[in-house]
């Protein structure tokens, strides 16, 4: 880590200035409604100072407490998934003409590149995995234009919930690539890393210091004691086989008996990407607008098929869910689809917990095979 | 490239098939290409409705006619069914992985299919019957509910007229002028001569009957991996993004909807799947 730079608090508001002037829109967290949130930062005073979360099983709390810091938080309900993969968008329009004619158009993507500061390790790995999902093989041209310009100023986790696990997910709570600067906030200010050209143009417009080899040896401390903090872990290893094989767990039943098939786990979820289209036609009939919206495989239509579903219990729906998330991804992207972030542990209303279930099933035996 | 952008299409026939199947001839009105193959399908849109998975039953020809044959089901289905030639839609596609016609070369061929499942293996048919040098013998295995539901009797008739080609019908429930077999399309495979080795199987159907045939022709001596199947999902976006046609690993609209048996076999009858 090359992180031997150092700058002051106050400077915070010299790094949003920067990136604004570079014509970025800045977007940092902001507390909202009781929670934190990313949301447009006017300056720097926006940012959550002195808020600390207090997080467990389908518990969110925001206190405020005499500190300095403004990162002494994990994270809220949103990754940056709301503003790289909307909930609802246009995908294209329709219009059609006095002769019954129809002409299909493109939606103008807003063009301004943004900038996130704040930025967890938990979300760079969701990005990375909305990367592969987005932009591999057939390109959604929405996310690309928006990914397209993304500058991100990661903060390294020293503050983990209760209901993170990243640790063992491999994911943080240290940011280790994907950025273009990352901080390390202490109590007088950041040690900051430079992660590519983007990011060193914008540091040699900071006051950075020289970092004392005590101050890194404290970044260092905070990081490290914040992976020992975390208590939760998913069993280790590729799940697919594990889980699939035990199709028929009783447990399955246990979960479905106090899942609300509610789909908040899979809205909170920064890797979750399933999504529905819809048509939205103007009144006056000229005019149509064909949009996306975020879906869930909790929902009664997600797997709909002329007349009955695919699944039409809850119990199937939870084990479709986390037999995809720790299972199947790994087949189809490679590695396991959940980055330890706690947030379907956390905005659960009944306080399921995914680590729990995953261990609960792996390490009791195989149930019969599926027949 | 907005790869979700449908193209426009015309109407240029409309077929009665049976009270609720209906055949669209579909002419793009672009002039970029278009070429698919047997097995693939395209979301056809219709105007302020929605969007559509369906088959391609028919060779694209010089006139750049697409041929899909459709049940009215719902909403967009229902809604396809009210068109009337010179009315348009969107068309996006093709879509999918189609049935191993490469593979299928200097084999006999089975086709094991069961309701509407009979529309997007008739491009099959026609694939064979156009190359059919290519390809040994050729059974075709329909099975019905009620007899009302066989779409296309005469032309089944005149498949059946052909040399090297075996037509054998199954309705669950039969009627007075029923020639065929009285019970499951499966019963059908004890009139089949099969030599196992050299015979590819594709299925296309209700999920249940795919399930058993793949068991029965597999048992017969078919080798797992010469048996291939169409499945079917809810389908929104027909390009791996929605997430909603999702098969264990399996996207259908992506690694599908032909699969070889193995790739599905797991999962296959397990309910929730
Ligand atoms: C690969 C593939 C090929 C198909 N080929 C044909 C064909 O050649 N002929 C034919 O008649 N039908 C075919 N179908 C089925 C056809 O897509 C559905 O009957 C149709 O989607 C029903 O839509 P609806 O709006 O009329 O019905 P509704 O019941 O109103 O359905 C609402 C929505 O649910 C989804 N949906 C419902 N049923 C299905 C389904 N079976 N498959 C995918 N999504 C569904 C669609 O998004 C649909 O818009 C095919 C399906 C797939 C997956
Ligand atoms: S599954 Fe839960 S913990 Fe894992 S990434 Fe998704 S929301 Fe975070
Ligand atoms: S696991 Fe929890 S959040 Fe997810 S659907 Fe069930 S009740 Fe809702
Ligand atoms: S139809 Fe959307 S992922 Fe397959």
């Amino acid at each position: 880590m090359n992180d031997s730079l150092f700058l002051p608090r106050d400077a915070l508001q010299t790094l949003i200035e920067q990136l604004k002037s570079d014509g970025f829109r800045v977007i940092g967290p902001c507390v909202h409604d009781d929670t934190i949130q990313y949301r447009d930062l006017a300056d720097s005073a926006t940012l959550p100072f002195g808020w600390t979360d207090d997080q467990a099983p389908g518990n969110y709390r925001l206190t405020q407490v005499d500190s300095p810091r403004a990162f002494a938080w994990a994270t809220g309900a949103q990754a940056l998934k709301p503003y790289l993969f909307k909930p609802r968008e246009t995908l294209w329009r329709a219009q059609r003409d006095a002769a019954g004619k129809l002409t299909f158009s493109s939606e103008q993507i807003e063009d301004q590149p943004l900038a996130f500061i704040g930025v967890r390790a938990c979300d760079i790995a969701a990005l990375k995995l909305h990367d592969k999902h987005f932009l591999d093989g057939v390109k959604d041209s929405n996310y690309a234009a928006r990914r397209a310009g993304l500058f991100i100023v990661a903060v390294h986790c020293a503050y983990p919930a209760d209901t993170c696990f990243c640790a063992s997910t491999g994911d943080g709570p240290a940011a280790a690539d994907g950025f273009d600067l990352a901080l390390n906030e202490l109590e007088d200010g950041y040690l900051v890393e430079v992660g590519s050209e983007r990011g060193k143009a914008i540091a040699a417009r900071l006051p950075l210091a020289a970092a004392s080899s005590d101050l890194q040896h404290q970044g260092a401390q905070a990081v490290a004691e914040a992976a020992k903090r975390q208590h939760r872990q998913l069993p280790s290893g590729n799940l697919q086989k594990p889980l699939f094989e035990r199709l028929h767990h009783p447990r399955w039943d246990q979960v479905a008996a106090r899942c609300l098939s509610c789909g908040n786990c899979t809205s909170v979820c920064p890797t979750c990407f399933c999504n529905a289209q819809i048509d939205a036609p103007a009144l006056g009939g000229e005019v149509t607008e064909h949009l996306r919206e975020w879906d869930s495989c909790f929902t009664e239509g997600h797997s709909y098929l002329h007349g009955f579903m695919v699944r039409p219990e809850t119990g199937h729906r939870y084990r479709q869910w986390l037999t995809h998330k720790l299972g199947s991804w790994h087949e189809q992207y490679g590695r396991s689809g959940c980055v330890g972030c706690g947030r379907c542990i956390t905005w659960c209303p009944v306080g399921i917990d995914l680590t729990e279930e995953a261990n609960v099933l792996c390490n009791s035996a195989a149930g019969e095979s599926p027949q | 490239m907005n790869a979700y952008l449908p193209r426009e299409a015309e109407v240029v026939e409309r077929i009665e098939e049976s009270p609720n199947t209906f055949t669209l001839q579909l002419k793009l009105t672009d002039d970029a290409p278009y070429s698919f193959e047997p097995g693939q399908f395209n979301m056809l849109y219709l105007y302020g409705v929605g969007e559509v998975p369906i088959s391609i039953v028919a060779e694209a020809d010089k006139e750049r006619v697409l041929t899909h044959t459709i049940r009215a089901l719902g909403r967009v289905t229902n809604g396809l069914a009210a068109l009337r030639k010179g009315d348009r839609i969107g068309l996006r596609g093709p879509y999918g992985h189609g049935w191993p016609m490469r593979a299928a070369e200097g084999r006999d061929v089975v086709i094991v299919t069961g309701g509407l499942g009979c529309a997007p293996s008739v491009s099959i048919i026609h694939h064979i019957l156009e190359h059919r040098e290519r390809y040994g013998h050729l059974s075709i295995l329909q099975g019905v509910k009620h007899t009302d539901d066989l779409i296309w009797r005469e032309q089944y008739d005149r498949w059946e007229a052909m040399p090297d080609v075996r037509v054998l019908l199954a309705a669950d429930i039969g009627s007075p002028d029923w020639r065929g077999h009285v019970g499951l399309v499966t019963a059908l495979f004890d009139k089949l001569t099969l030599e196992p080795r050299k015979t590819i199987a594709m299925l296309c159907g209700p999920e249940i009957m795919m399930h058993a045939s793949a068991d029965l022709l597999h048992t017969r001596g078919i080798p797992a991996d010469a048996i291939y199947l169409s499945m079917e999902r809810n389908m929104q976006c027909g390009i791996g993004h929605c997430g909603h046609c999702q098969i264990g690993s399996q996207f259908v609209c992506r690694d599908g909807p032909v699969f070889v048996w193995p790739q599905v076999r797991e999962l296959l009858g397990v309910r929730g799947y």
